[in-house]
């Protein structure tokens, strides 16, 4: 955590010219689109395996439904939201409680028997 | 790690206002929404958890994904959730996401020279924030529609566990669409008003980084309420 | 009244023409004048909770009295918790977040100062929603967790419920704004070369806790959100009768907030005697980066032990063995920081100030909190003593004996700094003495009266059961405070207006807060310092001089130095306004609902769209 310090600017006079280096180095329009083409191929895919009787009955379809669901966040985190180009503090921000979050959820499931441990 | 031409960008749009001296260069709103949308995180998991938990406890009908006969009067009541209207809405929702980051970049853009007709297309900021505001109400129409065919089919919020924990958890996301839209309406008032410039950048930053999570929230409702049976 | 510029404190108009009068403080952005607020506020709703206790244990000082109703008795135990929690111990450690902060790690203000006075006004508003009824014997009842589903609407049909769910929410807002706040000031705000590693413990309590704050009140939120519609609208949340619910869920949801909430509450006290061990025992902290840690630690092991709360509801074998093995973790963290505390004060060469004595009074207090603690992280000895005054006396160890003393500490310890005086030493000894024995006296003989089977929350008992001598010895400590808590206050007053002057830095610490004037001018610092190490002003050759030359300056306007400052305003407060009489709407008419949203979106426009401060040139 302690290397948020190692960003320091010198000075606020520093800061002061920033906003005028506008460069057109993020991602653009052809990055843009392909992702917006990826998310749209994984939820057509989403929806057609749910159309398909035998895969939904089997072991299989809730793992890949979540997969491709978090495949779907993770792009959309990473690209749309820019945290790939981003600070990495904002990361931190973010990562940390979605951590808790999940591990939140997935104690509730546990607690309310909707997943299991087997003990021998 | 990132490309040092990634990273210029980031100074660019998170820079805070020259006169304030900040410890890591970036602009305090921006820290803030992001430790906003980590607190949102567990608001929603919350909802999803209660969703989950609730699931296939029903004691009476409808329900999501299977058929219900209703033991007194012998009705059948068939499964509620409607998987084409919904995939359209989000797939219209995620097209949202797309326009959203096309007017972000049309704003830190403004003031570079636009050659082609395309340039200027993709430089328009108003058409961007105009499309993303659309795409976000029409998400909310399908929303209503659902939940008035949902009523009419006999499922309330009150009729048992699921219609609970479904119409809060679905509303809540709802309400957040609408909070969504009504931040792109000011944002477009703004930019009819004195026109939005590279310099707002971090304004149209911010609420991108909302609308965005907004919609990732529903990548993860859509899946776990729509998919999973 | 005094009227050299030196003895009169800066938020009372001494520097600048606009900043005196109610207005000002109805409108001031100033993080040291909210604090303030915060402080006394804070302090006042804590002796109204201390009177409620009062009239709790005066009923119980002997076997069948009927001083008060049982009903009226739910209302005070309820009242009695839910103001000590959300109303005092919260917001007396937001009145130092706010004044202390940005002090400590040389800012000018917070990160959002117009969010800030939002903060408070919302609380005080939200206090005053959920005091109110119970002067008019409909105050909430169904204790300070309110389970679910003996508060949902058939078995507890009155408004009392409604007052607490609407309330709790409020006073949410208020701290979610807070956090949000304070997290990025101290992410962003730090003043060149103060590190992470470098920023004084009560800061990185403070900054802890804001992510527990951020991460746990969404939860209590939704799970009041639930109990709110069940209520109003007819939903099926806790309705365990007809639509099958689960009478656990609120249990869970309450607690995966609660816990870290119990961090919340005395994580700040840690920060504060952090502060205060070293300075009177002229030594460093010992162990600076392990206080640290373990601080972190204690936060994130604190959302995986909250179902050691409900261990008798009979979860089973293997989550009761996970959240008694995470709680009795939790130990090694808390153990480490009162073995360094005591590690810093060995060797010392300790004064013993009334703060010192608090601070020194905390590490003991709350070690006998913590160790009874540990005692029920155990399922089948908590299965003994759940629900009964043991568990009442665990806690009031390590809420009184850790955060109330924690924050006397801080109060003796920083009261120069906010007034510009010092408080009256001798008064102050007597208050620490009186408060510790009354502590001991009142919550000591509650573990025995609980290891009899005394269960807690009943108005009245038979006499006969061993619980009677027990109970009289706990009446009348309580019956000690109230003495303890009017020398505090007429020392407080006194101090105020005629104690000795302070001066900069009267105890001789060596934090950046003690660089600049007492009380400190509204820019906090001339200069922003450049930061080289922990401990600024002890480690000579390592200080700024430049900077503390010109920040220890008195008299100088912000205007003369040119130093933009914010506007006051009134917006933050308006738009508070709006959000309580929307939820006022709630309980009566619609009317008033839409008349506080558009008071709420009008002034909230108004605010977003008006500038912090003057244009820099």
């Amino acid at each position: 955590m302690d290397t948020h310090a190692t960003n320091l600017p010198d000075s606020a006079e520093a800061d002061a010219h920033a906003p005028g280096e506008v460069e057109h180095a993020h991602p653009t329009w052809s990055t843009y689109w392909k992702v917006a083409l990826i998310l749209t191929l994984i939820t057509v895919a989403e929806v057609w395996l749910y159309y398909i009787p035998s895969f939904v009955a089997g072991r299989g379809f809730i793992p890949t439904l979540l997969v491709l669901s978090a495949l779907k966040f993770t792009i959309v985190v990473m690209f749309y939201m820019h945290l790939k180009y981003d600070h990495r503090l904002f990361r931190v921000l973010f990562t940390g409680p979605l951590m808790i979050a999940s591990l939140t959820l997935l104690a509730l499931m546990f607690l309310f028997g909707h997943l299991y441990i087997k003990i021998m | 790690m990132t490309a040092p031409a990634a990273r210029i960008h980031v100074a660019h749009t998170s820079a805070p206002a020259p006169h304030h001296y900040t410890t890591l260069g970036l602009d305090s709103r921006k820290v803030a929404i992001w430790a906003f949308i980590g607190s949102e995180c567990m608001l929603f998991v919350s909802l999803i958890s209660t969703y989950l938990i609730y699931k296939g406890r029903s004691v009476v009908g409808p329900f999501p994904h299977e058929t219900w006969t209703d033991p007194t009067t012998g009705h059948v009541l068939k499964p509620i959730l409607n998987i084409p209207v919904t995939s359209a809405s989000t797939f219209v929702l995620l097209m949202s996401s797309l326009f959203m980051v096309l007017a972000l970049a049309a704003v830190q853009n403004k003031e570079k020279p636009k050659h082609s007709r395309g340039d200027r297309i993709l430089g328009n900021s108003k058409l961007w924030l105009w499309m993303t505001a659309i795409a976000g109400t029409t998400f909310l129409g399908f929303q209503a529609f659902e939940f008035t065919s949902f009523v009419h089919e006999g499922l309330t919020i009150r009729t048992n566990l699921f219609g609970s924990s479904f119409f809060t958890l679905t509303g809540f996301h709802g309400a957040h669409v609408t909070a969504g839209v009504l931040w792109l309406v000011t944002l477009l008032a703004i930019d009819y008003r004195r026109g939005l410039g590279s310099r707002d950048s971090l304004l149209v930053d911010i609420a991108a980084l909302y609308w965005h999570f907004v919609d990732v929230i529903w990548i993860v409702i859509f899946t776990l309420v729509y998919l999973i049976k | 009244m005094a009227t050299t510029a030196i003895s009169t404190p800066a938020y009372r108009g001494e520097y600048s023409g606009e900043q005196s009068g109610l207005w000002s403080w109805l409108s001031t952005v100033d993080h040291k004048r909210i604090g303030i607020l915060y402080l006394y506020t804070a302090l006042f709703f804590f002796m109204f909770g201390g009177v409620e206790a009062l009239i709790l244990r005066a009923q119980l000082g002997a076997p069948n009295q009927h001083l008060v109703s049982a009903e009226f008795y739910n209302q005070l135990f309820t009242m009695h918790g839910t103001t000590m929690i959300f109303l005092a111990i919260m917001p007396l450690s937001a009145a130092f977040f706010n004044f202390l902060i940005p002090l400590q790690i040389g800012a000018r203000d917070v990160a959002f100062p117009r969010l800030n006075a939002f903060s408070y006004w919302v609380y005080l508003f939200g206090g005053i929603f959920i005091t109110v009824p119970i002067l008019f014997a409909v105050a909430p009842n169904g204790g300070w967790f309110g389970y679910a589903p003996l508060t949902t609407k058939p078995y507890s049909p009155g408004i009392n419920i409604d007052f607490w769910v609407i309330g709790l929410q409020i006073l949410g807002v208020s701290s979610l704004a807070a956090a949000f706040n304070f997290l990025t000031t101290i992410i962003n705000l730090r003043a060149p070369g103060m590190t992470l590693m470098r920023m004084p413990m009560f800061t990185w309590m403070a900054f802890v806790v804001q992510f527990l704050l951020v991460l746990a009140f969404p939860v209590i939120t939704i799970a009041l959100v639930f109990l709110l519609f069940d209520r109003f609208f007819g939903t099926n949340f806790y309705n365990t009768v007809s639509a099958g619910a689960d009478p656990l869920l609120w249990q869970h949801l309450f607690w995966i907030f609660g816990h870290p909430e119990v961090y919340i509450l005395v994580l700040p006290a840690f920060g504060l005697v952090s502060e205060v061990l070293p300075t009177y025992s002229r030594k460093p902290l010992f162990g600076y980066p392990v206080m640290v840690y373990s601080g972190i630690l204690i936060a994130a092991l604190g959302f995986g032990v909250w179902a050691h709360h409900m261990f008798a509801v009979g979860m089973g074998p293997i989550a009761d063995t996970f959240f008694g093995l995470t709680t009795m973790l939790i130990a090694i963290p808390t153990g480490v920081k009162i073995f360094n505390w005591i590690a810093t004060m060995a060797q010392g060469a300790i004064r013993y100030t009334t703060s010192m004595l608090f601070g020194i009074g905390l590490v003991g207090l709350f070690t006998i909190g913590g160790i009874s603690g540990i005692m029920h992280s155990s399922p089948p000895a908590d299965l003994q003593q759940t629900d009964t005054y043991f568990i009442v006396a665990h806690f009031h160890y390590v809420l009184f004996g850790g955060s109330i003393m924690g924050i006397f500490a801080g109060i003796y310890h920083y009261f120069p700094k906010i007034q510009g005086r010092l408080m009256d030493e001798k008064l102050g000894k007597i208050h620490f003495w009186l408060t510790f024995i009354a502590m001991n006296l009142t919550f000591f003989p509650m573990h025995f009266s609980g290891m009899l089977g005394m269960p807690r929350r009943i108005y009245t008992y038979d006499a006969g059961q061993g619980w009677d001598l027990y109970n009289a010895m706990s009446t009348a400590g309580a019956m000690i405070f109230p003495i303890a808590m009017l020398i505090f206050i007429y020392n407080f007053f006194k101090s105020r207006k005629s104690g000795e002057i302070a001066g900069s830095n009267p105890w001789g610490a060596g934090t950046l807060e003690w660089s600049i004037p007492s009380p400190p001018p509204d820019y906090n610092f001339a200069k922003i310092p450049t930061v080289t190490s922990r401990y600024p002003l002890w480690e000579g050759k390592e200080v700024d001089h430049e900077s503390a030359r010109i920040n220890s300056q008195e008299g100088k306007t912000a205007a003369e130095l040119g130093i933009v400052m914010p506007y006051n305003t009134i917006k933050p407060l308006l738009v508070a306004l709006g959000l309580i009489i929307m939820f006022c709407g709630l309980m009566t008419t619609p009317i008033l609902i839409a008349a506080g949203a558009a008071l709420l979106v009008f002034s909230l426009y108004s605010w977003l769209l008006s500038p912090l401060e003057p244009e820099h040139h």
